[in-house]
């Protein structure tokens, strides 16, 4: 892990709202990982914690939706911009625990980490479910690594007309990964709980130092507070407690992300 | 070239990882060694592990944030078998801050942490995030003087009195803790603020307030440093908002014997690093040979 000064490869708008920002240098990272990104020296004060959504040899991208201040300060680089760089951060998914049929469920931008761990992942037949409040982005590039899409909005232009928690089955699968927001997570670990299907959940937070160091995106477990940044962001969904939703990225505290 | 000596204890340089910001130095020592800190001031203790306060523990408000932990820690047994055994392989001073809700909570802390290696003890007076957490003590001198006498009685490390911004008067507080036994003081903690949700009509924390730090509070901070350091003998660490080198020299001119670094950790995890060679850099530059010959001249 390095906190360093790195160059923007490219940063394009991929959907409204939702950009894909590609930084130069070679990293090595576990799918489910994140790094804490800064632009600039002043205003927001803290780093944004934004997950990892594709690496190769010469870059990394991250895709991210300008909600607040840092996201939005996120949006305005351009090639070869500096920004400061933590990371990788954070446990990410086990892979090797991931094996046979496999449903993946994501909603809205929640999708980024699971692109990379769909590329990632071996033995596994996979079935991605994709929620989105208005329209679909970044499902196409995975297509050949996964089964079938199942694409839902809350406005029915695509795919089913509702939520993306309306068509899943875990009875179907033998573990289901999950990212989204938290009110859905919640929903698909109780479906996966009922059904005794493992299921991993890949958790959002606002954070200040992003290494385990000041608690303040703690996530409630069975064994107790754990920090999202050091012993999460993924979850084993049984251990999670839910009864204190946090509603990351509501809108008044937007301005965090 | 620019050792400090804090209540007895020699310090490498004047750059003390603020309670708090820091956890135990564990998650920082892939970032830099920490060795090369002044000294590691611990998350603050209580005598039973606590879990903390539920909701939204932070929320960045302009030139800071706000932070409602509430003194989430793995309590004095934990440490001591833990955390303390890591943190005494980086050769530099170890702070214990503790912090309690009643008088007999801080008494069994420091009793129980009377015979281990740690260099200073820090008594935590001041966090505003536990209801009688500490800060209930922090507000009145009078308060503050009986805690700190009672505590001194048993004390056997050199014991540095943490203070509150939020404080009714923050010299008659420096100068009760002294008159009680304080070998040092630091300051400051966070200062109260709040901050509301407009759309649900809610304050954004559980505990409605919280204590908001980084550079947005660094010219009060300043000011009370100065204040505190006219009135009192004894050494202080001057904190609050410090984010580099230019900072840490401001507090040492107005007379902190060494500086806290905290919110700063967060936007850059080897900042301390900076400060500590920014400092050296501006002691060559200036001609300066000691650290004695710009403390206090303001």
């Amino acid at each position: 892990m390095k906190c360093l000064v790195a160059k923007t490869y490219e940063n394009v708008l991929i959907s409204e709202g939702v950009y894909k920002l590609s930084i130069k240098g070679k990293f090595n990272v576990k799918p489910g990982q994140f790094f804490m990104l800064k632009v600039g020296e002043k205003e927001p004060l803290l780093p944004r914690p934004i997950s990892v959504y594709d690496v190769d040899d010469e870059k990394i991208s991250f895709l991210y939706q300008t909600v607040g201040g840092g996201t939005k300060l996120l949006s305005k680089l351009k090639e070869n911009d500096e920004l400061q760089i933590m990371g990788p951060l954070g446990n990410g998914f086990d892979i090797e625990k991931i094996k046979g049929k496999i449903a993946v469920v994501s909603g809205g931008i929640g999708i980024a980490p699971l692109i990379y761990l769909i590329k990632k992942l071996r033995d596994c037949d996979i079935d991605l479910y994709a929620g989105f409040k208005a329209v679909d982005y970044s499902v196409d590039s995975v297509e050949k690594y996964v089964n079938k899409i199942n694409l839902s909005t809350e406005s029915g232009k695509i795919g089913h007309k509702g939520y993306i928690t309306d068509l899943i089955v875990p009875q179907k699968y033998e573990v289901v990964i999950c990212c989204g927001p938290e009110i859905m997570m919640k929903k698909v670990i109780s479906m996966c709980n009922d059904a005794k299907v493992p299921v991993y959940v890949s958790m959002e937070s606002h954070m200040a130092c992003g290494i385990g160091a000041c608690l303040v995106c703690t996530c409630k477990t069975k064994a107790g507070n754990k920090r999202t940044c050091k012993d999460g962001p993924v979850f084993d969904g049984k251990d999670l407690m839910f009864n204190d939703i946090l509603e990351v990225g509501s809108t008044a505290t937007k301005e965090m992300i | 070239m620019n050792k400090v000596e804090l209540c007895g204890v020699s310090l490498k340089n004047p750059v003390i990882a603020a309670s708090g910001t820091f956890g135990f130095g564990e998650e920082y020592k892939e970032y830099f060694d920490i060795g090369r800190l002044g000294g590691i001031s611990g998350k603050g203790l209580t005598i039973n592990e606590k879990q903390g306060n539920n909701g939204i523990r932070v929320y960045e408000s302009r030139g800071g944030m706000m932070n409602s932990v509430g003194l989430q820690n793995p309590g004095i047994e934990k440490f001591i078998n833990v955390e303390l055994k890591e943190m005494l392989k980086h050769n530099t001073a170890i702070i214990a801050n503790v912090g309690g809700s009643s008088i007999e909570d801080y008494m069994a802390a420091i009793e129980r942490l009377n015979n281990e290696p740690i260099d200073i003890l820090e008594l935590n007076i001041s966090c505003p995030n536990v209801l009688c957490g500490g800060m209930a003590f922090g507000i009145k001198s009078g308060v503050a003087y009986d805690m700190v006498r009672e505590v001194k009685s048993i004390c056997k490390k050199p014991l540095m009195v943490k203070l509150s911004p939020n404080a009714e008067d923050i010299v008659d507080m420096a100068y009760k803790c002294c008159e009680a036994g304080a070998d040092a003081l630091s300051l400051v903690n966070t200062f109260k603020g709040m901050a509301v949700d407009i759309h649900k009509r809610k304050p954004i924390f559980n505990n409605i307030y919280a204590g908001v730090s980084g550079p947005a509070i660094k010219p009060m901070a300043l000011r009370m440093v100065h204040e505190v350091c006219k009135a009192v003998n004894v050494p202080v660490v001057g904190m609050g908002g410090i984010s580099s080198f230019e900072d840490a020299i401001e507090f040492i001119m107005v007379g902190a014997q060494a500086v806290g670094v905290g919110t700063a950790n967060f936007i850059k995890p080897d900042i301390c690093i900076d400060i500590i060679e920014g400092i050296e850099s501006y002691m060559i530059k200036e001609g300066i040979k000691d650290l004695s010959e710009i403390r206090g001249i303001i």
